[in-house]
C-alpha cells in the first residue's frame, strides 16, 4: 500500500466515509453482467448448497439443492446453473467481427496476418467476493472432465448433458481471473477496494457488507459513520441469533447452518423418506404435499441469505458506473474479448477440457502473461489515473513539472537528427541516474527522453549542487518525424506541464516459448503420447461429493 | 478462561462457530481413515515416510487402548503406551487421539492430536486429519500452514515426553497431513516438513510473557468473571495489555473487543500492522493526519516529510480529476 492510500484510508476513519483510491473505473464492466451469488455447504469440497444467477437485478433465478449430499439434486442444480449460464456465453460467442492476427507460417516462418473472428463482446461474469472466485474455479474442476451416458454409455453415474461443457468455461473464467487487470470473471470486493479506500483493514474489506457500508450511506440512518455502520453489517444479530448482514459466501455462518438449515433439511429428509414408503396414491399425495412444503421452506433459507448479497453487488455496480471510465480499460478488455474467442475456438474445434495439470510450456506462458499484464496494468493505471500516477511520483518513479527552457540540439550522425534539450522543473524526486530513460504519453503513443542530468542553476553559482531547484534537463530521442526540423507538436514548449514516467508505458512480450511438442528435456520434453489420451473422470464413492 | 463467553459479556460477542455439517463430515472422513485398526492410515505412513520399514499389511500393528480419567491421567497412559511402543521394535503402532502435555507460559495445556504413530524402528510421527480437499495434489495454502502449524505443536510436545525416555526416541519432522482427494472421501496423504513452524513456535513458546508474571502485574482484585457488571469486566480487561492488529480477528475471540478500544485509542494499527510500520514514529491517525497537513510535527522527519508530500500529491490529483479533465489529465 502506498502512503498515498494509507492516508486516504486515515482520512476515511477521520471523516467516517470511504475516500477515493482512484479517480476512473480502472475495469471494465459490461451493460449486461451476469452476476452469480453462491453458497457452499459447509465441509463438503465444492458442494453447492444454492446460488442467485442471472442479468436481471429485480428477478434472480434461484437454485437450491435441498439435500446436498444428494448427487441427483446436486447434478439437478449444475444442469439447471448450465442452463442458464450457456445460453448467455453463447449468445455472446455467436456475435463476431473480423480482426487481424498475426501469425507465423508454418511453411515460410514469415510473420504474416491472418483473417479471424473476434468476438464483438464477451460475457461478464461478477462474483461478491474472492472467495467466490475459487468457488467458481472448484466448480469448473469438479464438472469438466465428468462424463455424460453420451460420451461414455457405462459410466456409473451420468452428468447431465451440458454439465462438462458448463465446467470447462467456468474453469476458463476462473483462469482468466488470474490475469492482471482482466474484467471476464470479477469479484465486487476486489472492484470496490480498488476504487475506495476505507476506514478498515484490506483483511476487513473482504466482507463485502462492511466494506459498502463505509461507501455508500445508508438512507435509512444517513448518519451513521463507515465504522458503525460497517460493524453492524460484520456483527449485528436478530432474536434469533442470526446475522442481519448474511456473509457474502460461499461459505455460511454457522449459526444459520445450526439453527435454520440442518432442521429445515432434515425435514426434508423426513418427508422423502415417508413419500418412498407411501403404499398407495392417496397417502403419496399428501406425503408430496409435505415434501414440497419442506423444500420450499430450504429454497426459503437460501433465497433469505443470498438476496441481501445479491442486492449488495448490483449496488456496488451502480457505484462503479458513476465513475468516468478509465483510457486504457477499453484496450485491456479486447484481450478479454480475445481470450474469451480462443476459447470458444477450442470448445468448437473439439479439444478436450482443460489439463488437471498444465503441461510445462502452458504453465510457463501463463505465468509469462500474468507478469506482463501486471506490468501493462500497473502503467496503464498510472496514466489514466492522476491519483495513481501520484502514488508513482511519491515512489520516484515519475515526475511532473513545467518546462521552462527549450534548446535544440542535434545528433552527431551523418544525417543530422533533432534531439532537443528540456528543461523541467518539478518539485519531485525522481530516481535518475545519467542516461536513464523516461516516457511521456503524446498522443497515446510513448515519446522517449533520456536524463541528461541537472540544470546549471540561473545564477551561475556552482554546478553540480544545482538540484536543489529541481530542475531537470531531458534529451527527447524520438517521435519527432523522419524531417530535420521536429513536427509540430512533438517537442514540448516552454510553459507546458509534463510528467514523464520512468516505466516503460507498453510491454515488450519476452522471448517466444517453444511450441509443447519442443519442451526441452529439462522440462519433463515433449509430452509424448502419454498426453495424447484423455484424462480420466475423477474416481466415484458410493458417498461421494459432486 | 472461556474468552467466547467473555467476549459477550464485554458486548463484542465472537464470531467463531462450527457448522454441524463440517462437523459430522470431519468426523465420518475421520472414522473412515482410522477404520480397520488404521490400516488405511498406517499404510499412508508407510508409503509417505518409512518405505524402507516392512508394510504395515505384514508387520505386528499395536493399537493400544488410551482411555483413562482426566487430562492428566490420559496424558500418563499416552506416555506410558509411548515407551512401551518403542520399546518393541519391528511392530507397527497406532495411538488413536492421544493426549500430551506442553508447558506454555508457565501452565500445562493439554493437547490431543488425531493420531502418533510408532514406527517399526522406534521413531515417532504426528499425523493430522483434515477434512478440506487436496485437489490433484494440492491443498490450500493457508489452511495447509495451519495445519502445519498445529502439527509442530505436536511435535514439541511429543519432544518433550521422548526427552524423558532413554534412550530418547526421535519425533521425526516430518508429519502425515491426511486429506480427502479430490471430490472423494477416500483418504489421500501428503508428507509435510514442520521444521520451521516447530522452530517458531519454539521460540514463541520460550519468549511468551508467563502467566504468574502477568497475574503478578495486575492490580489487586481484578476478575474476569462475566457475571459481574460490564463495566467491571471491561475494567479487568483493560488491566491485560494488548496490541490488537487486524491479524487478530482470525484468531481470537476478543478481537472485537480488542478492535473497539484500538479504534477508540486511534491506533493505526488497525488498520494493517504494514501501515504503522509506514509512519515511523507516528502511531494515532490524528497525529498522522496532523503531520500530513502540516499542523503538527517535525519537518526533518523523515516520516513527516514523506506524509506531507503525499498528503499534497493526493490534494493535488483529486482537485485535478475534479476538475473535469478526468483523462490523463497529470499526463500531456
Amino acid at each position: 500500500m502506498s502512503l498515498i492510500t494509507t492516508l486516504a484510508r486515515l482520512e476515511a476513519v477521520h471523516t467516517g466515509r470511504a475516500q477515493p483510491a482512484a479517480t476512473v473505473r480502472h475495469r471494465h464492466l459490461s451493460d449486461r453482467p451476469m452476476v452469480f451469488v453462491p453458497l457452499i455447504t459447509a465441509g463438503e469440497a465444492g458442494a453447492p448448497l444454492g446460488a442467485l444467477v442471472g442479468t436481471d437485478r429485480d428477478a434472480p433465478h434461484l437454485l437450491v439443492v435441498p439435500q446436498p449430499r444428494d448427487r441427483d439434486l446436486r447434478f439437478a442444480f449444475l444442469a439447471e446453473l448450465a442452463d442458464i449460464v450457456l445460453p448467455h456465453v453463447e449468445a455472446y460467442a455467436e456475435q463476431v467481427e473480423a480482426a487481424e492476427r498475426t501469425e507465423t507460417d508454418p511453411e515460410t516462418d514469415k510473420r504474416v496476418k491472418v483473417e479471424v473472428d473476434l468476438c464483438a463482446d464477451a460475457a461478464q461474469l461478477v462474483v461478491p467476493s474472492r472467495a467466490g472466485i475459487d468457488f467458481v474455479r472448484l466448480l469448473g474442476r469438479s464438472m469438466r472432465f465428468r462424463r455424460t451416458a453420451e460420451q461414455d454409455p457405462e459410466t456409473p453415474h451420468p452428468a447431465p448433458p451440458r454439465v462438462p461443457l458448463l465446467g470447462r468455461w467456468l474453469t476458463h473464467y476462473g483462469e482468466r481471473a488470474r490475469v492482471p487487470g482482466s474484467s471476464l470473471l470479477l469479484a465486487m470486493t476486489d472492484l470496490l477496494g480498488r476504487h475506495w479506500a476505507t476506514g478498515q483493514s484490506t483483511l476487513e474489506d473482504q466482507h463485502l457488507g462492511a466494506l459498502l457500508a463505509w461507501i455508500a450511506r445508508d438512507p435509512e440512518h444517513p448518519g451513521r459513520t463507515g465504522a458503525e455502520a460497517a460493524r453492524r453489517a460484520e456483527l449485528a444479530r436478530d432474536a434469533d441469533g442470526q446475522l442481519l448482514c448474511p456473509p457474502a459466501g460461499p461459505a455460511t455462518d454457522p449459526a444459520f447452518d445450526n439453527k435454520l438449515l440442518a432442521p429445515a433439511i432434515e425435514r426434508y429428509d423426513r418427508a422423502r423418506t415417508a413419500l418412498a414408503a407411501a403404499e398407495d396414491g392417496l397417502e403419496a399425495d399428501d406425503r408430496l404435499g409435505a415434501l414440497t412444503a419442506a423444500e420450499r421452506e430450504i429454497r426459503d433459507l437460501v433465497e433469505s441469505r443470498t438476496r441481501p448479497t445479491w442486492d449488495a453487488v448490483w449496488r456496488g455496480l451502480d457505484l462503479l458506473r458513476e465513475l468516468p471510465v478509465g483510457a486504457h480499460v477499453e484496450e485491456r478488455w479486447t484481450r478479454d474479448r480475445w481470450s474469451f474467442t480462443s476459447h470458444r475456438d477450442r470448445i468448437l474445434s473439439g479439444e478436450p477440457p482443460q489439463p488437471r495439470r498444465d503441461d510445462a510450456v502452458t504453465a510457463a506462458n501463463k505465468l509469462a502473461t500474468r507478469e506482463r499484464e501486471q506490468a501493462r496494468l500497473e502503467a496503464q493505471e498510472a496514466l489514466d489515473d492522476p491519483l495513481v500516477m501520484a502514488g508513482r511520483r511519491l515512489a520516484g518513479e515519475a515526475f511532473a513539472g513545467e518546462v521552462v527552457d527549450v534548446v535544440m540540439a542535434y545528433s552527431e550522425s551523418k544525417r543530422p537528427s533533432p534531439r532537443p534539450l528540456v528543461t523541467v522543473r518539478t518539485d519531485d524526486r525522481p530516481y535518475l541516474g545519467e542516461r536513464v530513460k523516461v516516457y511521456r504519453s503524446l498522443g497515446g503513443k510513448p515519446q522517449t527522453a533520456e536524463y541528461v542530468g541537472p540544470a546549471a542553476p540561473d545564477d551561475g553559482s556552482d554546478a553540480g549542487a544545482g538540484t536543489g531547484d529541481g530542475a531537470l534537463v531531458l534529451r527527447i530521442t524520438d517521435r519527432m518525424g523522419r524531417g530535420k526540423e521536429p513536427e509540430a507538436g512533438s517537442v514540448p514548449e516552454k510553459g507546458d506541464l509534463v510528467c514523464f514516467t520512468l516505466f516503460e508505458h507498453e510491454q515488450r512480450g519476452g522471448a517466444k516459448l517453444p511450441d509443447p511438442e519442443q519442451t526441452p528435456w529439462t522440462h519433463g520434453g515433449p509430452p509424448g503420447e502419454a498426453a495424447a489420451v484423455p484424462e480420466a473422470a475423477d474416481a466415484q464413492t458410493e458417498e461421494d461429493v459432486l | 478462561m472461556d474468552k467466547g463467553a467473555l467476549a459477550s459479556a464485554l458486548g463484542s460477542p465472537s464470531v467463531f462457530g462450527q457448522s454441524q455439517f463440517a462437523f459430522v463430515r470431519g468426523n465420518a472422513f475421520e472414522a473412515r481413515v482410522k477404520a480397520d485398526g488404521g490400516a488405511e492410515l498406517l499404510r499412508l505412513v508407510h508409503e509417505r515416510l518409512d518405505r524402507g520399514a516392512r508394510p504395515p499389511a505384514e508387520a505386528r500393528v499395536e493399537v493400544p487402548d488410551l482411555s483413562a480419567t482426566g487430562p492428566e491421567g490420559r496424558a500418563a497412559r499416552t506416555s506410558l503406551a509411548l515407551r512401551e511402543a518403542t520399546g518393541t521394535p519391528g511392530a507397527w503402532t497406532l495411538l488413536d487421539h492421544p493426549m500430551l502435555a506442553l508447558e506454555v507460559a508457565g501452565s500445562p495445556a493439554f493437547l490431543e492430536p488425531d493420531a502418533v504413530v510408532v514406527h517399526p524402528d522406534g521413531t515417532w510421527t504426528v499425523v493430522e486429519i483434515k477434512s478440506f480437499p487436496m485437489l490433484d495434489g494440492s491443498a490450500d495454502p493457508a489452511k495447509v500452514g495451519a495445519a502445519a502449524r498445529q502439527a509442530a505443536v505436536y511435535v514439541l510436545a511429543l519432544e518433550q515426553v521422548a526427552a524423558r525416555l532413554d534412550p530418547a526416541p526421535r519425533v521425526r519432522h516430518r508429519v502425515l497431513l491426511v486429506c480427502p482427494k479430490d471430490f472423494s472421501n477416500l483418504p489421500t496423504a501428503s508428507a509435510v516438513d514442520v521444521r520451521k513452524q516447530r522452530a517458531v513456535t519454539d521460540r514463541q513458546l520460550a519468549r511468551l510473557t508467563r502467566i504468574d508474571e502477568i497475574a503478578d502485574a495486575l492490580p489487586e482484585g481484578v476478575c474476569f468473571s462475566p457475571e459481574q457488571p460490564a463495566e467491571e469486566l471491561a475494567a479487568s480487561v483493560e488491566a491485560v495489555p494488548a496490541t490488537y492488529a487486524p491479524e487478530c480477528l482470525s484468531a481470537c475471540e476478543l478481537a472485537f473487543h480488542c478492535r473497539a478500544r484500538s479504534r477508540e485509542a486511534g491506533a493505526v494499527t488497525c488498520l494493517g500492522r504494514p501501515v504503522r510500520a509506514e509512519l515511523g514514529g507516528l502511531s494515532t491517525v490524528g497525529d498522522v493526519l496532523a503531520a500530513a497537513r502540516g499542523e503538527a510535527g517535525d519537518p526533518d522527519d523523515p516520516a513527516v516529510a514523506a506524509l506531507r508530500r503525499a498528503a499534497r500529491l493526493r490534494a493535488e490529483a483529486l482537485a485535478t480529476a475534479g476538475a473535469g479533465t478526468g483523462e490523463v489529465s497529470a499526463c500531456r
